[in-house]
């Protein structure tokens, strides 16, 4: 599982593009708010936090529906199957290469679209730390997501409208947490909570994964 | 060759009374063509004097005025929207773990009903909202978390029918109805975890419920005429389904037969 993990890290460093247009895609989305409601600070302020999950959430959407893909097609997912590694566990290993290759770049590219949103600087720590657990949300339910799409007819379609109602709640927890920090009071106990969705959805969201790879 | 268990369920044969009798699309059919006219008639009976009952006879609410006969469809439909996500999670359960063909397909027409109710349950909610609450929408947690449920509804449809291999659809669809089930619970227990606009439960409580019987008993009433109706289009729908798959089958193979003979003669002219 560590080399599949590694093997996804490589093939993202070989191949940076998919990474870089990930973090690119979120930042011009971000940068398209203040185009859209007007420059005023405060306004944009109030706009941050939403509009920083839901930028986050679209962009690291983006490269889930290559999750599986070329790998189904190049006959390496069935090698990967037959290798004796539990198909939890390959679902696992890929969410957690997509976290790293999609959500912890993000992460770093949080300050720049939060400069851009006017987000106040005492906030960024917050929203950092929220955007890294509501991308691991997103990345184990994308897994998921990718693995019951796998093969499907307009699967790029399918997945948003499968893993996004999913990831609702990451929205409105890491939303909360940011505002909370925006405004000075205690963000602790909404990213507690954002990181109780993780704890439960990343045993969990695997399983079903696995099941959906095994699948046929 | 997906097509082979519709000619007669994966028998074994030593269990002929246990629950997988009924996984015999053959007696299946056979079954509902008695009771599907019964089911349909007591739907329309129930539902009929139900709506009269509810719209005509019930007295208006003392504080939501003739609004409250939107709750006559709203509650029925939500329950129903709960309860049929419960039926397809345990179709998905019986699919996945004995490969029941029959379950399959009775998922498959099963979603876009719920669905359907679902989306009744939002636009009822939303129109009975204007008045009472004034507004059509808020994002309160009972309302996003059934909004999900619609979701799920949808994605589940959408999901089963993007395979062209059947069973590999009614697979992923099973997995995808089991990871919604923990939206259920959810939206159950909302209104009672956030203190939001949504009122609290008023009928199933522990204690007695907190309405008068002129509207409980209708609303009951309705509750039995929605749910046998819901009963009766899904079961019609899942004939209909193993009847189109029958027919496929006999059509492929007639196509297999005609392919064939083509090329004996072919080869007897060769």
């Amino acid at each position: 599982m560590r080399a599949l993990v590694g093997r996804e890290l490589r093939l993202a460093l070989r191949h940076p593009a998919d990474t870089l247009s990930a973090v690119l895609f979120f930042v011009l989305v971000a940068a398209l708010f203040p185009f859209g409601v007007g420059p005023s600070p405060e306004l944009l302020a109030r706009l941050a936090p939403g509009a920083l999950l839901a930028s986050a959430l679209l962009a690291a959407l983006l490269p889930l529906d290559r999750l599986f893909g070329a790998e189904a097609e190049d006959g390496s997912l069935d090698q990967l199957l037959l290798s004796g590694l539990h198909p939890a566990a390959i679902a696992a290993a890929k969410a957690l290469g997509h976290w790293c290759t999609t959500g912890i770049p993000l992460v770093l590219a949080t300050p720049v679209a939060a400069a851009f949103l006017n987000l106040p600087i005492e906030a960024w720590g917050v929203a950092m730390l929220s955007l890294g657990l509501a991308s691991a949300i997103l990345s184990v339910f994308g897994a998921a997501g990718a693995a019951l799409t796998l093969g499907a007819r307009r699967g790029g379609v399918l997945l948003p409208l499968l893993v996004l109602p999913l990831a609702i709640p990451a929205v409105i927890f890491g939303a909360a947490a940011i505002e909370a920090a925006a405004s000075g009071l205690e963000a602790r106990p909404y990213l507690l909570l954002e990181a109780a969705i993780l704890a439960l959805a990343a045993p969990l969201a695997p399983l079903a994964a696995g099941a959906a790879l095994r699948g046929d | 060759m997906e097509n082979a268990p519709t000619q007669d369920a994966p028998r074994q044969p030593g269990a002929p009374t246990s629950l997988h009798r009924f996984a015999n699309p053959g007696r299946f059919l056979r079954l509902t063509d008695n009771w599907l006219p019964w089911l349909a008639g007591a739907a329309l009976l129930v539902l009929g004097s139900g709506v009269v009952w509810a719209l005509l006879l019930a007295p208006p609410d003392w504080q939501q005025g003739e609004t409250v006969r939107i709750m006559f469809v709203h509650v029925p439909m939500a329950w129903l929207a709960m309860g049929g996500y419960l039926g397809l999670a345990i179709l998905s359960v019986m699919s996945l773990i004995w490969r029941h063909p029959l379950a399959d397909l009775t998922a498959r027409e099963l979603a876009p009903v719920g669905a359907a109710v679902t989306a009744l349950c939002l636009i009822t909610g939303s129109l009975w909202g204007r008045p009472m609450w004034g507004t059509y929408w808020v994002w309160d947690a009972r309302l996003t978390s059934v909004l999900v449920l619609f979701f799920l509804w949808l994605g589940h449809v959408a999901l089963v029918r993007a395979f062209d291999d059947p069973e590999r659809g009614a697979r992923m669809g099973a997995i995808l109805a089991l990871v919604g089930v923990v939206n259920l619970p959810i939206v159950k227990f909302s209104v009672d975890w956030w203190n939001t606009l949504h009122q609290p439960a008023s009928v199933t409580r522990l204690d007695a419920p907190a309405m008068h019987v002129d509207i409980l008993y209708p609303l009951l009433w309705c509750t039995l005429g929605f749910s046998l109706a819901f009963a009766a289009v899904v079961l019609a729908a899942t004939r209909a389904a193993v009847m189109e798959r029958r027919v496929r089958a006999l059509q492929m193979a007639a196509a297999r037969r005609a392919d064939a003979a083509p090329a004996t003669l072919r080869g007897a002219r060769a």
